[in-house]
């Protein structure tokens, strides 16, 4: 499924990256928990959450923080390098519910977009800055971020 | 919001510049590959071999953001424990995530053992509506040639309930 190798000759500020579509529901929640190592209840259990001052369980930050990893290494292909990364988590975001097993209840899905605003050369290193965010159902960026990417040159 | 007048208690203060053991995390294949597919990453780099080996890192990596998972003990987060119990004894119970940072310097690859050295820099105090303690910590991770693969920068929120 190896797509062809982005050079950073084929960038400029303002691209944008293609957006990746998440959903998190309770499956994806409990699947992170296991395999990150986060167990805090905060995350599958609505009562516990409930004590904790949110309105239910909450999506991890750092699973939104892998999303947003996934964004950037998806696009800067094998042989891009991601040297520095940044998020913050602003706002909650609740899980979607599951309606069966493996297929949760109709409602909102997450987008999690980037941009190039910087293109520059460091010493030897090929760069890009990056902005990144994931977004809402709304439209709200609850996860803001930053990230900077060394890209394979043609030069 | 007159944030100068909520103080860092002394119980939380004490946290600051301490060192926690480093905890010996293992980056096995298997546990790579659950880690992509609970986040939804098809990337091949962290589960198809022999694109992996085909590839310029020779073998399967890890996507950034993963380190294994500790030799032995729990798999909190490096260093939280501690500082989350002082949390929660001071007061700030409602624990959240803040944000996470890193500087990566070298892939982490299946078959690594990382050495994961937390510190507390700091705890600030932040007044509102719901009054904060904000606590940040950095983590370094050298490989097995001790050598810097990562540092991460990662805060935490203590939130008065």
């Amino acid at each position: 499924m190896s797509t062809k190798q982005l050079y950073w000759e084929d960038v400029e500020v303002g691209t944008e990256l293609p957006t990746l579509p998440k959903i998190a529901d309770s499956l994806m929640l409990v699947k992170w928990a296991g395999a990150s190592g986060d167990f805090n209840p905060h995350h599958y259990e609505d009562g516990f959450a409930k004590t904790q001052g949110t309105d239910g369980t909450i999506v991890h930050g750092l699973l939104k923080h892998a999303w947003l990893i996934q964004l950037v290494t998806g696009w800067m292909g094998d042989d891009g390098f991601m040297k520095k990364f940044f998020c913050q988590y602003r706002g909650m975001d609740l899980p979607r519910k599951m309606k069966t097993m493996n297929e949760p209840l109709e409602g909102e899905t997450w987008q999690c977009k980037g941009k190039i605003t910087n293109k520059y050369v460091d010493g030897e290193d090929h760069c890009v800055d990056l902005e990144i965010g994931v977004e809402n159902g709304s439209g709200q960026v609850t996860t803001p971020g930053s990230a900077t990417v060394i890209l394979p040159s043609r030069g | 919001m007159a944030s100068e007048e909520l103080k860092v208690p002394e119980a939380l203060l004490q946290y600051i510049g301490k060192v926690d053991p480093p905890t010996v995390k293992e980056v096995e294949k298997g546990s790579i590959r659950r880690y992509a597919e609970a986040v939804g990453d098809p990337n091949p780099l962290y589960s198809d071999e022999e694109h992996a080996r085909k590839s310029r890192y020779g073998g399967i990596i890890a996507p950034p953001g993963f380190f294994g998972w500790p030799k032995s003990g729990m798999p909190a987060a490096e260093g939280l424990i501690g500082l989350m119990t002082g949390l929660i004894e001071a007061g700030y119970a409602g624990i959240l995530d803040g944000g996470m940072a890193y500087e990566c310097y070298l892939p982490v690859r299946a078959g690594d053992t990382l050495v994961a050295s937390p510190m507390v820099k700091d705890v600030t105090a932040k007044a509102g509506k719901t009054n904060m303690m904000i606590t940040r910590f950095e983590t370094t991770y050298l490989n097995q040639n001790g050598d810097l693969v990562a540092r991460s920068f990662h805060t935490l929120i203590g939130r008065q309930l």
